[in-house]
């Protein structure tokens, strides 16, 4: 348990850290703003509407495909740490458990969905 | 008053004022983010609670991957404002009733818990070796294979159906 | 635990960090000029002797910059952005080793923040937490190139995490353990990246895309997005980010050195304890010229095959080095027979070329549509 207050204590340092430096900035940047500088930056046009729409959905995919790996490596990490005792008995059940996420992602792939256009 | 008890009350403050951010936030995005800090202070009471791994799993698992979907979705429908315009008429009776039952239950088990001889110790600092996550690993490969097994086929059905929804949609688009 | 404990642990802390802070700004020195040799210019010299004094320059100036806050963005998420991406790149430090410990005035002083048994799935959960900054930078702004830049950098992000984790597995593997000083230890007599050199390049090709360094800086493509997701940002909240890259390549470099280098092993090291940040930093010094090299002479890849690359052939090879690696050392157990553990290092090379022939072919095709 203590080490893990060491964490928090770290945590803490790096936190005063991009704190003291945005306070640094704002007491010593001096601040002349106009509404021509605070326009939204669109390559010197006029900017349109804002930029809170909507994009294409479909990204979402990689975002769950990756939820679902994310998962399985969480779970190899135990795998990992015991398979010396385990011995090959292990290494099959997580073939199995891998090779059936496998599928998953062929799935995707085959219809396409793992295409960024 | 020991310490930990102190770290305990300040966390569950956080982790009830967070959720009633989330719960009250007009823009989605912030209640996204709320729920992030909600599953922080999850994670660090699973650290108090002597369970490193749980703690570490909880983040990256919950506030790492299932929150970045979330905002995914939230920033590309560009839905931080919608309002809500489309809440079912039976939502709030529901809502209700299953919150009372949650309430009792909750109640029912704190006293229940109170009046036996349970006592909830913290563990040790022998916790923090490769053992304990061994014996874990061990009764997850044996007596949770199945489980664990199944875990990937409802992993696999999540992916799939996300593809087929998605498919669904770009067929209607066209 | 009484006070001197605090003292020695919060003492501690801050070397670190300042460690980090003065490596971010001694790396862009050490980038610029490694840069303009190899573009045969002369680089940065005039401000101090060979332009040592450049990063402290650059550094004063944008503190006296002045911080432009545009119009029509959301103020509070704006400025938690910067922060939001900086703090994780400076905690992934805590569970990394610098060496053992040393003796100073009879107090026993530990070389690392802290020892916990499940140190690489802290390395994990802080890298999870990391896109968090740069999507919430991008979508705060308000701005359709920062916005387009967050997704797409989050997006890269998030894809060669997958690889990463499957990376970490292939060390925990071989080490036997989550702990990092464990997984240093087990490397005394060999260093892992002689037993899975593939893995080793693998995690390597992963961090680059996840400090967004050449040639997978696409979230911040100059033609096509400007800046990417910290186009509004300026003076010291663009500092912050810039600063966030660079401890990332520092502390990824660290992680790499520990888990496939030997981390702070070398000679003597044993006997003399604080030759290990030495050794350590000297293999940072190395790997952080290697990602150098690659951002003077590689150019930048575009978006889709990033992302082609990093779903189609960077996870399912990491996946089958992790197996390769598990099923090698179990057989040389269990047969004892030390010919299947060298097999690991030569079918996973075999695993490698497979997937370059791959690539390879793909890329001779008219189309670059799947790889």
């Amino acid at each position: 348990m203590s080490e893990w207050i060491y964490v928090a204590l770290f945590i803490a340092v790096g936190l005063i850290i991009p704190i003291g430096a945005i306070a640094a900035g704002f007491i010593l940047g001096p601040k002349k703003p106009n509404p021509i500088k605070e326009a939204t930056y669109e390559c010197g046009v006029e900017p349109v509407g804002e930029a809170w729409i909507q994009f294409k959905p479909q990204y979402y995919i990689f975002a769950l495909v990756f939820l679902v790996f994310d998962v399985e490596a969480v779970f190899l990490f135990p795998w990992a740490v015991k398979l010396g005792q385990l011995g090959l008995y292990a290494v099959v059940e997580g073939i199995i458990f891998v090779s059936i996420l496998i599928i998953g992602l062929v799935y995707t792939w085959r219809k396409g969905m793992l295409e960024w256009l | 008053m020991n310490s930990e008890l102190i770290v305990f009350l300040v966390l569950s403050l956080v982790a009830i004022a967070t959720a009633l951010g989330m719960l009250f936030s007009k823009n989605a995005v912030y209640s996204a983010l709320f729920l992030v800090l909600n599953f922080v202070t999850v994670a660090v009471f699973y650290l108090l609670l002597g369970a490193p791994f749980l703690a570490m799993s909880q983040i990256t698992v919950y506030a790492g991957a299932i929150m970045v979907l979330f905002l995914f979705v939230i920033m590309l429908l560009g839905a931080e404002n919608l309002k809500p315009s489309n809440a079912l008429p039976w939502q709030k009776p529901l809502a209700i009733l299953l919150s009372v039952i949650l309430g009792v239950e909750a109640t029912y088990l704190l006293l229940a818990r109170a009046r036996s001889s349970l006592s909830v110790t913290s563990p040790d600092a022998a916790l923090n070796t490769m053992d304990s996550l061994r014996n874990m690993a061990e009764t997850l490969f044996s007596q949770f294979l199945l489980p664990f097994e199944i875990t990937s086929i409802l992993l696999l059905v999540a992916m799939v159906g996300a593809v087929v929804l998605t498919r669904a949609e770009k067929g209607a688009a066209k | 635990m009484d006070w001197t404990m605090w003292v020695e642990w919060i003492v501690k802390g801050f070397v670190l960090c300042l460690i980090l802070l003065t490596g971010f700004a001694y790396l862009t020195w050490y980038e610029r000029r490694a840069l303009a040799r190899i573009q045969v210019r002369v680089g940065p010299n005039r401000a101090g002797y060979q332009g040592l004094l450049q990063p402290i320059a650059d550094a004063v100036k944008l503190i006296f910059k002045e911080e432009l806050t545009p119009g029509h963005v959301y103020k509070v998420v704006f400025i938690l952005a910067p922060v939001l991406t900086v703090v994780p790149s400076l905690v992934l430090a805590a569970v990394v080793p610098l060496g053992t410990s040393f003796n100073l005035f009879g107090r026993e002083i530990t070389l690392y923040v802290a020892d916990v048994n499940v140190g690489i799935l802290y390395l994990t959960s802080i890298a999870s937490i990391a896109v968090y900054g740069i999507v919430l930078a991008g979508w705060s702004s308000n701005n359709k190139y920062a916005m387009l830049g967050g997704i797409r950098s989050s997006a890269q992000m998030i894809s060669y995490e997958l690889t990463l984790g499957l990376s970490f597995v292939t060390a925990i593997i071989l080490g036997n353990s989550m702990n990092m000083i464990d997984i240093v230890n087990e490397q005394r007599g060999l260093w892992f990246v002689v037993i899975q050199p593939v893995g080793a390049l693998i995690f390597w090709i992963a961090t680059l895309a996840e400090v967004n360094r050449a040639p997978f800086d696409m979230p911040e493509a100059e033609q096509e997005l400007t800046a990417g997701y910290h186009a509004e940002y300026s003076g010291m909240k663009f500092a912050l980010f810039f600063m966030a890259e660079y401890q990332k390549m520092i502390v990824i470099s660290m992680i790499l050195a520990t888990l496939f280098f030997g981390g702070y092993l070398g000679p003597f090291v044993d006997q003399v304890p604080l030759l290990g940040p030495v050794y350590l930093f000297a293999k940072v010094i190395i790997l952080l010229f290697g990602m150098i090299w690659v951002r003077a002479t590689w150019p930048r890849i575009r978006y889709d095959r990033l992302m082609s690359f990093g779903w189609k052939i960077l996870l399912p090879l990491s996946l089958a080095i992790a197996f390769i690696t598990a099923t090698g050392i179990l057989l040389a157990d269990v047969l004892n027979n030390q010919l299947f553990f060298w097999s690991i290092p030569v079918v996973s090379i075999i695993a490698l070329l497979v997937a370059v022939a791959f690539i390879y072919r793909d890329l001779r095709r008219k189309s670059h549509g799947r790889i």
